[in-house]
């Protein structure tokens, strides 16, 4: 039997992965992809505790946090092309017109 | 067995979160996630969640990921020089840092132990996929519908960012 410390130690570290990848990377695109990431990770601890706990509830919590992120990446990826017409890269370094 | 499972499982998908983390060429990024995805998904069967293994990879591997390769060749970005960003280093100690304390706190974290099966006398224990839909259409009907208006904001919202000002260059 798998103890539940394992799980959350999986879903820490691929987190942190997540984390460490929106961090360095200079790619939007990626970046978006390491958001995705994060949102996995969650979701691993989640199922994890539904079955350690024997809640459905902690079920229905992925199911939305799926929603989101279908949201997110449509809204991001509108918000990628949107730029790249503006500036011709998706590089982040050239998107700092907000900067003062 | 389990424990072989999760060994599998577990190493696939640090593995593919690293590959999604460390490749120059976005579309191996992607690849590497879809791989993440599978594994992610096969962890979920091993947890008795095989209602939302489906939904990951119709969801995850099938709408979410075909946007993502879509865009990347729409937008034909190539592997650029540098991959990282300048200020790496202290990124990297701060990561560093943020791995010792994660490890810190679980290894003080008192777990509960797995519980008993719930006794549950003349309730026909249901399937996976039952169990959810009960639950969601009945305990969560209210955020099932909010989820449907978060959609629909994002299918407008995705629209109007994408379609731009309808002038040609």
């Amino acid at each position: 039997m798998v103890p539940l410390s394992w799980y959350v130690g999986l879903s820490s570290a691929l987190f942190l992965i997540g984390l460490v990848g929106v961090l360095i990377r200079r790619n939007t695109l990626v970046v978006l992809l390491c958001i995705e990431i994060m949102l996995n990770a969650v979701n691993v601890n989640f199922v994890a505790f539904s079955k350690y706990q024997h809640v459905i509830d902690a079920q229905i919590l992925v199911f939305f946090v799926i929603t989101v992120a279908a949201a997110e990446v449509a809204i991001g990826l509108g918000i990628i092309i949107s730029l790249f017409r503006l500036k011709g890269s998706v590089n982040i370094d050239n998107f700092n017109i907000l900067k003062l | 067995m389990e424990i072989l499972s999760f060994a599998y499982f577990g190493s696939a998908i640090l593995i593919s979160a690293l590959m999604v983390v460390v490749f120059k060429n976005p579309l191996y990024s992607a690849m590497s996630l879809l791989s993440m995805f599978a594994h992610v998904a096969g962890l979920y069967v091993t947890l008795e969640a095989e209602f939302l293994a489906g939904v990951q990879l119709l969801v995850y591997a099938g709408a979410i990921l075909v946007l993502y390769i879509f865009v990347v060749m729409l937008l034909n970005v190539q592997a650029q020089g540098r991959v990282l960003q300048k200020q790496t280093p202290v990124v990297l100690g701060a990561a560093v840092v943020a791995i010792v304390e994660v490890a810190f706190l679980i290894s003080r974290t008192h777990f509960y132990p797995e519980l008993p099966p719930v006794p549950q006398a003349g309730i026909v224990p249901l399937g996976n996929t039952e169990t959810i839909g009960m639950v969601l259409y009945t305990k969560y009907l209210f955020p099932f519908e909010i989820a449907s208006l978060v959609l629909l904001i994002a299918l407008v919202g995705a629209i109007v960012m994408a379609k731009g000002k309808l002038k040609l260059r």
